[in-house]
């Protein structure tokens, strides 16, 4: 009995192999999305958008009905769907590119008209699936290909702190950010998706979950040193829940 | 009884799209057609559908993706800089196989431009709303009625392609008012069931997509949307007046073919041989259609095509012609609006046979 719920495999989550890189977090919150679907057994009225970056694939993985969304419009599209649909359940998968940079409009503004869906935000302060370019979240000092003697805040600002910003909004009925380097945030990453998904559920407005994410291939560290660093990124981005209005 | 009202073209799009079975409107506001997003908030909601003011167009045509997804009847409507904005929604639209009716009331460009009617999108319209290959099935009307009819008509027409539907006009059928009959019209709707994202209960689950990375798998997607294309020739319409015995024939289309079609009238009745051909749609362009007016009439020696805009349809009307005619292209930049007995002397030119330019392009 306890072996089984231990090792249960969850429904929503197809029987395939992973595409990312080793060590790369998106396996991991994808299983924690797929476990809440199953245990809000929301399965069969879900839309899941896949938007575009390394998880643009997520359709691969996840066993419910989805539709592509161009970069950065997940929000948007979600909004089409929640409002001509309200009985779906509708989520959003997206990258910090995606999310934060060229889809930071759509991604507010769906958050200031209180849209009635759940948006994972994956945070590893990189463009992951072009290969390592800076994105708003990248941290002061951060190397990548078009930052490569560290970000500078004199040259390209400072890392763009979206739970922050969400925080302020009275559309936001939950906006939260968690990480998945150690067991126990893997746990509050599940009850933190399971309340995003529970916001929308109940009606009561846009919900927002960013989980800190390692990118090894793009950091250049093995994935044992990456997800330590995730530990290091929790001092720039603090954990935890910044507004919860149920 | 009849339900004859006196609207304006944008007016007559709105409670087109209502007849044809709009569930959904998503937009941004944008001169000269506000009145359709002001309709929609208003009848929408009542009918248990959605209207949403998007905080962009780009926005606004994602939304549209959304709920086609879904499987309702989506629009938006915009003008001209609001059409370049949603230009990527367009393609991802066309390759998702999403159907949806977008309704441009287009105005003087390029840029800013200014709100003078304009037929300036022809191009973006016809030949590329968005990058890649895709193509939109494209209604040109030329009067309140006609926009009344072609919108819900549109909606039809999407679910049937799996493909959005533009409706193109401009700012003087969008404003301008005409008395209109809301005649009930028998718009059928075609079931999503087999596609439609609709949670995965009692089946497996859908994705719709349009990323296909393996090379043969995206030529197949591609080729499957030019065969889609093609059977789209079976909407092929357009409003032609033909005895026969023409020798020049005009050609325009939406505003600037209700002045040509003053003027040809008007000449007709004087005894001059001219004949007159509107595309109402532009795409599928009717080719074969006027390609056979040049074969089975011999006396016809010309065409003036006649555009607001530096030229554009008469690229079409040439691969149509293909060297039966010679084809003389008349154009108007924005704000530069012919009266019919501009166009009257622009025919007896062509009649004359004193006019002989090459397209002008
Ligand atoms: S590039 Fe980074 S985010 Fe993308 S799959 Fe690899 S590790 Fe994961």
């Amino acid at each position: 009995m306890l072996k089984e719920s231990l090792f249960r495999f969850p429904k929503s989550l197809k029987r395939t192999n992973f595409h990312y890189c080793p060590g790369c977090h998106h396996s991991l919150v994808h299983r924690i999305l797929c476990e809440v679907i199953d245990e809000l057994n929301l399965r069969e009225r879900t839309i899941g958008i896949a938007s575009i970056g390394c998880a643009c694939f997520i359709y691969n993985y996840i066993d419910v009905d989805m539709v592509e969304a161009p970069h950065g419009r997940s929000c948007s599209a979600g909004t089409g769907i929640k409002r001509a649909r309200p009985d779906l359940i509708v989520f959003t998968y997206q990258g910090d590119g995606d999310f934060a940079a060229i889809g930071l409009g759509d991604s507010l503004h769906a958050a200031s008209r209180s849209e009635r869906i759940t948006a994972i935000m994956i945070n590893n302060t990189v463009y992951g699936m072009t290969g390592g370019q800076a994105s708003p979240t990248t941290v002061i000092g951060q190397k990548t290909t078009t930052t490569p003697f560290g970000r500078k805040p004199e040259e390209q600002g400072y890392p763009l702190k979206v739970v922050e910003i969400l925080s302020n909004f009275e559309g936001v009925a939950y906006a939260a950010r968690v990480a998945v380097n150690n067991p126990k945030r893997v746990m509050e990453t599940k009850k933190a998706i399971t309340k995003a998904f529970l916001a929308q559920l109940e009606d009561k407005g846009f919900a927002y979950v960013e989980v800190l994410s390692a990118c090894p291939i793009n950091w250049k560290m093995d994935p044992v040193s990456a997800t330590k660093y995730v530990d290091k990124l929790t001092e720039i981005f603090p954990l935890g829940v910044f507004r919860e209005t149920f | 009884m009849t339900n004859r009202v006196l609207i304006k073209g944008v007016e007559a799009v709105a409670l087109g799209a209502l007849e044809g079975g709009c569930d959904c409107y998503f937009g941004y506001p944008i001169t000269p057609q506000n009145e359709i997003p002001e309709i929609m908030s208003v009848e929408l909601p009542k009918r248990g559908g959605a209207f949403v003011q998007a905080e962009s167009e780009t926005s606004a045509i994602n939304m549209v993706l959304g709920a086609s997804a879904v499987g309702k009847r989506a629009m938006t409507s915009s003008s001209s800089p609001g059409i370049s904005l949603m230009s990527e929604g367009f393609s991802y639209l066309i390759a998702l196989e999403l159907p949806c009716v977008i309704v441009n009331v287009m105005r003087g460009g390029p840029g800013l431009g200014g709100i003078e009617a304009s037929q300036g999108d022809y191009f973006q319209a016809v030949k590329a709303p968005g990058h890649g290959d895709g193509r939109f099935l494209v209604l040109a009307p030329a009067s309140c009625q006609e926009a009344y009819e072609l919108t819900a008509k549109a909606f039809e027409l999407a679910d049937r392609y799996r493909n959005p539907v533009m409706i193109l006009m401009d700012a003087i059928l969008g404003q301008m008012k005409e008395s209109t009959v809301l005649k009930k019209l028998n718009i059928k709707s075609i079931t999503k069931d087999d596609w439609a994202l609709t949670g995965a209960k009692g089946r497996e689950a859908r994705i719709i997509k349009s990323l296909f990375l393996d090379s043969a798998e995206l030529a197949e997607r591609n080729l499957k949307l030019k065969k889609k294309y093609e059977q789209m020739e079976k909407e092929v319409r357009f409003e032609s007046i033909l005895d026969g015995n023409e020798e020049v024939l005009v050609c325009a289309f939406g505003s600037m073919g209700r002045i040509a079609k003053e003027s040809v009238l008007k000449l007709r009745e004087k005894g001059y041989r001219v004949g007159y051909f509107r595309p109402i749609t532009l795409f599928p362009f009717p080719k074969k259609a006027l390609s056979s007016i040049f074969e089975k009439n011999n006396s016809l020696k010309q065409i003036l095509v006649l555009e607001l805009n530096c030229g554009q349809m008469v690229e079409d009307v040439m691969i149509s012609v293909c060297g039966k005619a010679e084809v003389i292209s008349k154009f108007y930049p924005p704000s530069v609006l012919p009266f019919p007995e501009d166009i009257e002397r622009e025919i007896k030119k062509c009649l004359r046979k004193v006019y002989f330019v090459s397209p002008k392009v």
